[in-house]
């Protein structure tokens, strides 16, 4: 069985995540329940036409996605996987709204051929001429993480050998509306929205795209591999413990070989309690959040993944993300956990190259 | 392939039937489910047809035995009866006994209700239940609370080719050991949305569908679920289940032409065909039975009728597109046609090609327009979608 590299990264999020270092230039924004991307200039990814024409979510894709793949030295890859949550919910929207307010008449084919939810997915292979394996995962909290698990099956089975994966979410703005409505973006008051200490229901939301690189051989860029991959659809807040345990146990690993946790705190007061689990497993080890730089959308976890990604390969945490401030001179072994309002509760096992 | 997957259970409701029984008597009997659009109110409802289920959410929550005042948006309520069946037939007791899961596909989701409260929302509370059922997600996560499964649940969505996708890797993590068991499929309602999107598409047809016809105008949509349950041989031998067939290969790619177009050669859809018969190793001539994505589009089915020329030559077997029975039902389409696949193989019958008449003047291919009759080993179903996702299943004998 081969082992399942990430050799390559790219993170468009709300913080400038795209060019700068490994959270370089953060900031913590406690203030606004909506943060949107930090986007690129997209010049040199996408012709000025189509820059026009595009969704948020597609450019974020098509910019992320090329990072990746030049960092991993990677031209044509073996599958292309993708994870979204919502979907390209901004061309939706607009062919949603145009039918309601026309009364389905004089309307235009463009928004809906770009609302499907592999459209991110179709056009990185457009723009590579990749005929190859094209999936596109849609299921909340775990879009991203699905993705990750069909790529190290394949890796791992020698099915493929390079494979870009990612997670995109895009906001819109109706959406959001809706959100607010539903409780589960956070009310207009009540700042500072703190993650560590909520006070509040909902999420502060929001969108990005990281994309990686999933290879079967060790490269000068490799990050980490991944070790596991697992996901259930829901637990009980009293169930999270032993069902990391048994992860765990199944993966031959005991709590005491972590050497960090990252976790997909999202300031939620309602459900953030599903990570008291940091207390009662992992008070002696690196806690790290990451969420009051991203934000919470579906594939936020992506994101995480990208934190957990670039601590491996550097082999050093930061303040910034410290949950608990403990700090370890060598991080061979990381577990990411992240669940979304009880569910779509996901387990991930990085390890050092 | 390595280890075997076989399929033990399955579960459809569709414009032919609400169960596998009513849908294989449908089919063999020629009986098409093609309508005017009763269940909401759409200006196109005088000028198309399509595949509807004459059921209301009413009734269907009522089927499924839920609280009326649940917030299952019309595919939630299809793909919940579907997967009930499925996991009925199989005759599982604890969904929960082995190590399950759930994939599921759909392109809508709960488009049926957002598109009706997205105003409405801001004005009446009562319809805000409905917010969080939009995600195609929420769709699968109903599905699995309904059938009581606690384990791998997950959705795909690639458009029309989301269920060929969801048995695809399905069979990969029972493979692979991840899962023993999974029960896979799709389930897709009608919306406004998806009639308004393919009109604007100018491909919806204005009569009945005619795949393969020289003078095809166009898709009927539909509205469909269907799941089938994936086991592992350790549970087949250990629970001496009875073996419907077996999912034998698969295989994905992608066209790489155009966001919704496919391309002339069918160059995708020739790749996908030719990945599934060698990860089954099969030759072309051991298939017995093309269950073809056959959508009745032009560009479909031209694109399609090249792909299979290139793969078979001049031996192409029996085939048939099934959707002038039950129009294009999107997502659900691959799952619905999966169980005709394994009623094919059951039955040893290929399905007639309804509302065919002229054969295409690009090529020298004309589908099996009467019930058939033969022994049937090995059948190929197709399945493409937008963004040139292309995908090829192959179904074999138990």
């Amino acid at each position: 069985m081969k082992t399942c590299y990430i050799n390559g990264v790219s993170c468009i999020s709300t913080q400038d995540t795209f060019d700068k270092d490994f959270l370089s230039e953060v900031t913590i924004n406690e203030t606004e329940n909506v943060l949107f991307a930090n986007q690129p200039s997209y010049k040199e990814f996408i012709a000025p036409a189509a820059i026009r024409r595009m969704a948020k979510g597609v450019k974020m894709g098509i910019a992320a996605s090329t990072k990746a793949l030049k960092e991993a030295n990677v031209t044509m890859p073996d599958a292309i996987i993708t994870g979204t949550g919502m979907g390209c919910v901004e061309d939706s929207e607009k062919f949603l709204k145009a039918i309601i307010d026309n009364s389905e008449e004089f309307l235009t084919p463009t928004s809906f051929i770009q609302s499907t939810h592999n459209t991110v997915g179709g056009q990185i292979a457009l723009g590579l001429q990749c005929k190859a394996y094209n999936f596109t995962y849609v299921n909340g909290a775990v879009s991203f993480e699905t993705a990750l698990l069909d790529a190290k099956m394949q890796i791992e089975n020698e099915d493929a050998s390079s494979i870009l994966i990612g997670g995109i979410d895009e906001t819109g703005s109706h959406t959001i509306e809706l959100f607010k409505l539903a409780g589960l973006i956070k009310k207009e008051t009540g700042q500072p929205y703190s993650v560590l200490n909520p006070t509040s229901k909902g999420v502060v939301f929001s969108e990005g795209a990281s994309f990686f690189v999933l290879e079967n051989e060790k490269k000068e860029s490799s990050y980490a591999y991944v070790e596991a991959v697992s996901m259930i659809n829901a637990l009980e807040k009293e169930e999270v413990e032993s069902h990391i345990v048994s992860f765990l146990n199944a993966n031959n690993l005991k709590v005491s070989d972590i050497d960090a946790v990252v976790l997909g705190n999202n300031g939620d007061v309602e459900f953030d309690g599903y990570y008291d689990v940091s207390q009662s497993l992992f008070n002696e080890i690196p806690q790290i959040y990451y969420k009051h730089l991203s934000g919470e959308h579906n594939t936020a976890s992506a994101f995480g993944f990208w934190v957990a990604s670039n601590i491996m390969k550097t082999q050093k945490s930061s303040e910034i993300v410290s949950k608990n401030h403990i700090f370890r001179e060598k991080y061979e072994t990381v577990l990411l956990y992240n669940q979304y309002r009880g569910k779509d509760h996901s387990l991930i096992v990085l390890k050092k190259c | 392939m390595s280890k075997k997957v076989a399929i033990t259970g399955m579960g459809i409701i569709s414009s032919i039937g609400n169960t596998v029984e009513e849908n294989y008597n449908a089919l063999v009997k020629g009986k098409k489910g093609i309508s005017s659009i009763e269940n909401f109110e759409t200006i196109h409802k005088e000028v198309i047809k399509v595949g509807e289920i004459k059921l209301t959410n009413q009734e269907l929550s009522e089927q499924l035995g839920i609280a009326s005042d649940n917030n299952f948006s019309r595919t939630s309520l299809l793909g919940a009866i579907a997967a009930q069946q499925a996991v009925e037939n199989a005759g599982i007791q604890d969904i929960n006994d082995y190590r399950s899961g759930l994939i599921s596909a759909t392109s809508v989701g709960g488009m049926d209700m957002t598109e009706k409260y997205y105003y409405e929302y801001f004005k009446n509370e009562a319809h805000q239940k409905y917010i969080t059922s939009h995600d195609a997600g929420d769709t699968t996560h109903k599905i699995a609370t309904h059938i009581g499964l606690k384990g791998f649940v997950t959705t795909v969505s690639t458009a029309c080719s989301s269920a060929a996708n969801a048995i695809m890797l399905g069979a990969r993590m029972i493979q692979s050991g991840q899962l023993d068991r999974v029960v896979v499929g799709g389930t897709d309602a009608l919306a406004k949305f998806t009639i308004n999107g393919f009109k604007t598409l100018m491909i919806l047809s204005d009569t009945y569908n005619q795949p393969f016809d020289n003078n095809r105008k166009g898709l009927n949509l539909g509205e469909a679920a269907a799941f089938l349950v994936l086991e592992s041989e350790e549970i087949v031998k250990k629970e001496n289940r009875k073996v419907l067939a077996y999912v034998s290969g698969f295989g994905n790619a992608n066209d790489a032409f155009h966001q919704t177009a496919s391309s002339e050669n069918g160059e995708g859809a020739f790749l996908a065909m030719q990945k599934a018969l060698k990860v089954a190793n099969l030759k072309p001539s051991d298939i017995d039975y093309i269950n073809a994505h056959g959508t009745a589009t032009p560009n479909n089915d031209l694109s399609e009728g090249r792909a299979i020329l290139r793969v078979f030559e001049e031996n192409v077997p029996d085939f048939s597109s099934t959707k002038a029975f039950t129009g294009h039902t999107l997502a659900a389409a691959a799952a619905i046609e999966a169980v005709y696949s394994v009623l094919a193989l059951q039955h040893n019958v290929v399905f007639p090609n309804l509302n065919f008449e002229t054969p295409m003047e690009e090529f020298d291919l004309v589908p099996q327009t009467a019930l058939k009759e033969k022994p049937i080993n090995h059948v190929l179903s197709n399945s493409f979608g937008f963004g040139g996702n292309c995908s090829t299943v192959l179904f074999s004998k138990s």
